[in-house]
């Protein structure tokens, strides 16, 4: 593998990156964005992560608009394009340019590639073939990161590491299924009667999937599906065929709210046992072949005897607002682990960090954070008084961070001796929390009917005040009414 | 070394308030509402914001504090946060981790939908807030 043109070799840095998906994409360029010397390594041996392999059945969940209102490559385009990741001219906005157009969600092999470009353009550079295989504290309360080309010795570890493990819960016999990871071709599915254990995406992905080639498909899992909830959910409508099919009352297809007691041997094939949750009885199915699709974990190999808690049952590391281990100081995480930092989850609602759309700001947020930890300030620009209520409203208006990131990243503006300043993207949670001088932060939320509005949170003496804005049916936040309810706000608070 | 964490619907299963309940209903609950794991001093309910949720706690302790004073304390098989989303008003205290805290959130919204599914949940939580009433009723004796 040595090879003299191979970057970052074992050594010294402030900060070390492992992995090459996204995540860990993202985060090395906005570390270099600000100035944060650092290395990136990657068991991989070409960029890509996950879309290297996932989803099986090809098709993202989350759009990206080709054609949009704003002009691509801006900042307001971002949230029209749910897959690029950020970059500088010339390596932004890049998933529309290799997407056919056939759908409005790239397939994994247009994903794949936007991201190969994006390490080409943006010129984010990666040790691959470099496995990550443990780690320990150094005598300064750094971090040893050993791999297989050597040891990394480093300030802060950053873990773009994918929630990729296969996850299966306790289920007797559950070593006679398949996991999602190892369904096969669909149409070696043909004339199979096929249980699929879940009812999150990746089971209704399978599902879909196999409907042209199974003959009998049963979903089963103990949560029933609860459309109402969708506008909160990562759950795609465009999945949902087999649930339509089957309340519909069609033949073959069948969604059951059962908990699953067991998976056994029964004449030459399978049977899963399960006991009904919105209903009462017990219930056996029959079937040629049955998948696991009950989800991933992060594979955090030797971190948790580092100290680092997990979260949704041991799946994934416990994070505060800056993606740092809330039991393991100085041990970050980025990509979709980062929905391990879970927000205020005000009515519930948590962020949309399990996919680009939403972790591509979370590294951004994450690698400000570092920079500062290591004496790195970025600037904070003045704002003017007068200048304050259009700039807040235009963030609500059309700031992608806030749009997709809703009640979890807001906008700060904080008074200073000088005057106003810009503290620009901040974790909700940290503002609320954190204290500080006085300032004012906006985000968009979403109520329990799905109803999206903007918030306007006040710092004043360290004590927080919340006002909750009004909605508007095509979300149009920069009007005169808004305008004088916020000002109304800053001028209670003598802003 | 932290050993492998029992799985959720286990830890559920062992609490008081889901005594009654079938393995099969215990994992419907897990696979329905999250848990949420917060650091020692991370702040989960706010005075006066709106949006909380019930908290029911699997491991460690929260903390009830108003004016900066603690008022309380709740352990594991404890809930907080049901003054405000029964009665639909903000939150007149903060509650924080006093360790590293674990529960299962119920999101305000869907507390009545659950507590009607699963009448016995109800039932034991009546309990338990007799038992705080009775506590307070004492002390003020």
């Amino acid at each position: 593998m040595e090879n003299v043109d191979r970057p970052f070799p074992p050594g010294q840095y402030d900060v070390v990156v492992v992995g090459s998906g996204p995540g860990g994409l993202q985060t090395s360029h906005c570390l270099t964005q600000l100035g944060v010397e650092h290395a990136v390594i990657s068991q991989d041996e070409a960029p890509g992560g996950m879309f290297r392999r996932f989803p099986i059945f090809e098709r993202l969940i989350s759009w990206t608009k080709p054609d949009a209102p704003v002009e691509r490559g801006t900042r307001e385009y971002e949230w029209y394009d749910h897959n690029s990741l950020l970059g500088d001219a010339g390596a932004q906005a890049l998933a529309p340019e290799f997407m056919d157009r056939s759908f409005d969600v790239p397939s994994r092999a247009e994903m794949e590639a936007a991201l190969v470009a994006f390490t080409e353009r943006a010129g984010v550079q990666v040790r691959y073939g470099c496995r990550w295989t443990g780690t320990r504290r150094d005598d300064d309360g750094g971090f040893v990161l050993e791999t297989d080309d050597g040891e990394y010795a480093c300030r802060f570890a950053v873990f773009a590491i994918g929630v990729t493990q296969p996850w299966v819960p306790s289920i007797r016999g559950s070593e006679l299924a398949a996991h999602y990871v190892e369904t096969r071709p669909a149409s070696s599915y043909r004339d199979k009667r096929v249980v699929i254990i879940g009812k999150r995406n990746s089971a209704f992905e399978v599902g879909n999937g196999l409907l042209p080639w199974a003959k009998e498909l049963t979903l089963v899992s103990p949560r029933p599906v609860q459309l109402e909830l969708l506008p909160q959910s990562p759950l795609r409508l465009r999945y949902l065929q087999p649930y339509e099919e089957y309340v519909r009352g069609g033949a073959g297809t069948f969604v059951v709210d059962a908990a699953i007691e067991q998976i056994e041997r029964s004449n030459g094939g399978l049977r899963v046992v399960a006991e009904g949750t919105t209903w009462p009885g017990r219930l056996e199915f029959d079937a040629d072949d049955v998948i696991l699709a009950t989800g991933f974990k992060a594979p955090l190999q030797d971190l948790r005897e580092l100290g680092v808690t997990t979260v949704l049952n041991d799946r994934i590391p416990a994070l505060n607002p800056f993606f740092e281990s809330i039991s393991a100081p100085g041990l970050f995480f980025a990509g979709n682990i980062t929905a391990g930092s879970r927000g205020i989850r005000k009515h519930g609602v948590g962020p949309n960090s399990t996919s680009v759309n939403g972790f591509r700001y979370n590294a951004r947020v994450l690698a400000e954070h570092v920079a500062e930890r290591l004496g790195i300030e970025r600037p904070r620009p003045s704002v003017d008084r007068a200048d304050v209520v259009p700039f807040l409203l235009r963030e609500l208006s059309c700031a992608p961070e806030l749009w997709i990131q809703k009640t979890f990243l807001g906008r700060v503006v904080s008074v200073t001796d000088g005057g106003l300043r810009d503290e620009g993207i901040v974790p909700l949670e940290h503002f609320l929390d954190a204290g500080g001088p006085d300032a004012v932060c906006v985000a968009i939320e979403m109520d329990p009917k799905a109803v999206i509005y903007p918030a306007v949170y006040v710092r004043r003496g360290g004590r927080i005040t919340e006002h909750e804005l009004p909605t508007h049916p095509v979300h149009a936040f920069r009007g005169s009414e808004y305008a004088r309810e916020v000002e109304a706000i800053l001028a209670a608070a003598r802003f | 070394m932290e050993q492998p964490r029992p799985d959720i619907v286990d830890s559920l299963a062992r609490l008081t308030l889901f005594a009654d309940l079938t393995n099969a209903q215990i994992e419907a609950i897990a696979h329905r509402f999250d848990e949420e794991v917060f650091a020692e001093g991370q702040r989960i309910l706010r005075t006066g914001l709106s949006g909380a949720g019930l908290y029911l706690i699997i491991e460690g302790e929260a903390l009830i504090r108003i004016d900066g004073q603690v008022r309380a304390r709740f352990g594991p098989g404890e809930f907080f946060g049901e003054i405000g989303v029964l009665l639909g008003e903000l939150p007149n205290a903060d509650v924080e981790a006093a360790t590293l805290l674990r529960c299962l959130e119920i999101p305000g919204a869907e507390v009545e939908p659950f507590l009607v599914e699963f009448p016995r949940v109800m039932y034991r939580m009546l309990q338990s807030e007799a038992r705080r009433l009775r506590t307070t009723t004492e002390w003020k004796t």
